[in-house]
């Protein structure tokens, strides 16, 4: 418990210091933003609420691949061996989610008030909406970790991080985008309990997945 | 001889299948029509999918706990079976949606599940090809393996409950237990699943016999 949090806190120190990579994924979300403001041509408030959904999900989807991506194909070799000393397996890949959870937080709530201040807000229940964002963070970065992982091992891994990544998440992503669309339309939060429960039911499936099967990906 | 009455028992089960259930009496039921018979041929591809599929994890979790060639092997050809199933499956069951649906594709939540899990397992022999080290390959595909039939199984199971689908079975359409799987229907049903299957367990086996000679001479 005590190695996770000073872990947790050396990531976060590290990613600190060396500003570049988080500012790049950073630009590349606004960037992204704004070539999707640019290409639709909207004055603001006049998307439909179906595509402005949509688009903000297959947004931070490509973004999250993006920044989860680097959590293990960015690393060096000899850095790996010193972890391997240092702590377990356990500890790596769950001090590395909740890092992951922490980065598409930030990256979430950035990126929502960008895309709102140029795409409009059409979101009539705001508590529900930034709660499933913080849903979506979750589940993003504890399918993806454990993908990046495995695309680390293998050569070409960028492509592979979104072939593997995208049949895995799209679960996810479906409930996420449906409980979105419920907050969007402000109606009773009552409906949207069901595909909450089962996201979360997910994301226990696919951590406790993680954290069986990582000490075996790791011994290589 | 003795050891393949299997194989003899698939070969009679199919036959079976096909002549019965091409030919025997179905119940008259509006819209479904003569294309209940689909029942024969599509809802046993994806028993015998997810059977192989599941025989695949097993072989996965077993090269985890004792890396050997052989279970890797298997792994793999058990997938390779598996995939098929899964394609004849959708073909089956757009052709079915053809008629009955009016449709080939209609975006029904079943059908866009099946085509998901089949990216799924297509991601994997990408992942398989792009890893040169033999071992390495066997042990982070089986890795894959795992984590995506676990992610496969609410696909396919829950989420389609969850939404409307005109699929018989979810979405307060009634499932082939309610009121059309008559005694008739079940005759057949039963065998197919199980001839289908072994006809599935069969070509795997094939496939692994293959894969052991090829390793043979390779050494």
């Amino acid at each position: 418990m005590n190695n996770l949090v000073s872990f947790i806190r050396k990531e976060v120190t590290l990613e600190w210091r060396q500003r570049y990579a988080i500012n790049g994924i950073l630009l590349y979300l606004v960037s992204t933003i704004f070539i999707c403001y640019l290409s639709f041509n909207v004055r603001s408030n006049q998307l439909n609420p179906i595509t402005w959904n949509a688009l903000f999900w297959i947004i931070l989807l490509f973004t999250a691949i993006n920044a989860v991506a680097k959590s293990f194909i960015q690393e060096k070799e000899g850095k790996y061996l010193y972890y391997y000393w240092l702590i377990s397996p356990q500890t790596l890949i769950i001090s590395r989610i909740v890092y992951n959870t922490l980065l598409m937080l930030v990256l979430a709530f950035i990126g929502y008030g960008m895309y709102s201040l140029v795409l409009g807000n059409p979101v009539g229940d705001p508590v529900l909406f930034l709660f499933n964002l913080l849903l979506a963070a979750v589940s993003f970065s504890s399918a993806l970790t454990m993908i990046s992982a495995i695309a680390s091992k293998a050569n070409n891994n960028q492509t592979l991080m979104a072939i593997l990544g995208f049949p895995v998440i799209l679960p996810m992503l479906l409930m996420v985008i449906k409980i979105s669309k419920n907050a969007l339309d402000g109606i009773a939060r009552g409906e949207s309990y069901d595909e909450i429960l089962t996201l979360l039911a997910i994301n226990l499936i696919v951590g406790a997945v993680s954290y069986l099967l990582f000490p075996y990906l790791w011994r290589s | 001889m003795r050891k393949n009455w299997w194989k003899f028992l698939t070969i009679a089960l199919l036959f079976y299948t096909i002549i019965a259930g091409l030919l025997m009496e179905v119940p008259r039921l509006v819209i479904l029509n003569e294309t209940i018979r689909a029942l024969y041929f599509h809802v046993p591809m994806w028993f015998g999918m997810i059977i192989m599929l599941g025989v695949s994890v097993v072989y996965s979790i077993k090269y985890l706990r004792n890396p050997e060639q052989k279970h890797d092997d298997t792994a793999v050809e058990f997938a390779n079976v598996g995939i098929i199933f899964g394609v004849l499956g959708i073909l089956t069951g757009m052709l079915w949606a053809q008629f009955t649906w009016g449709d080939w594709w209609s975006g029904d939540p079943k059908q866009n599940a099946a085509a998901i899990g089949l990216l799924i397992y297509f991601a994997y022999f990408i992942l398989r090809g792009s890893l040169d080290n033999v071992d390495q390959r066997a042990r982070i595909s089986a890795i894959y393996n795992i984590f995506a039939f676990s992610a496969l199984i609410p696909l396919l199971f829950i989420l389609p409950r969850l939404t409307d689908s005109l699929h018989p079975g979810s979405g307060g359409n009634p499932g082939f237990n309610a009121y059309d799987l008559d005694r008739r229907l079940r005759m057949v049903f039963y065998p197919a699943v199980l001839g289908w299957t072994l006809l599935g367990v069969w070509m795997a086996s094939l496939r692994v016999r293959i894969k052991k000679i090829e390793h043979q001479l390779d050494l």
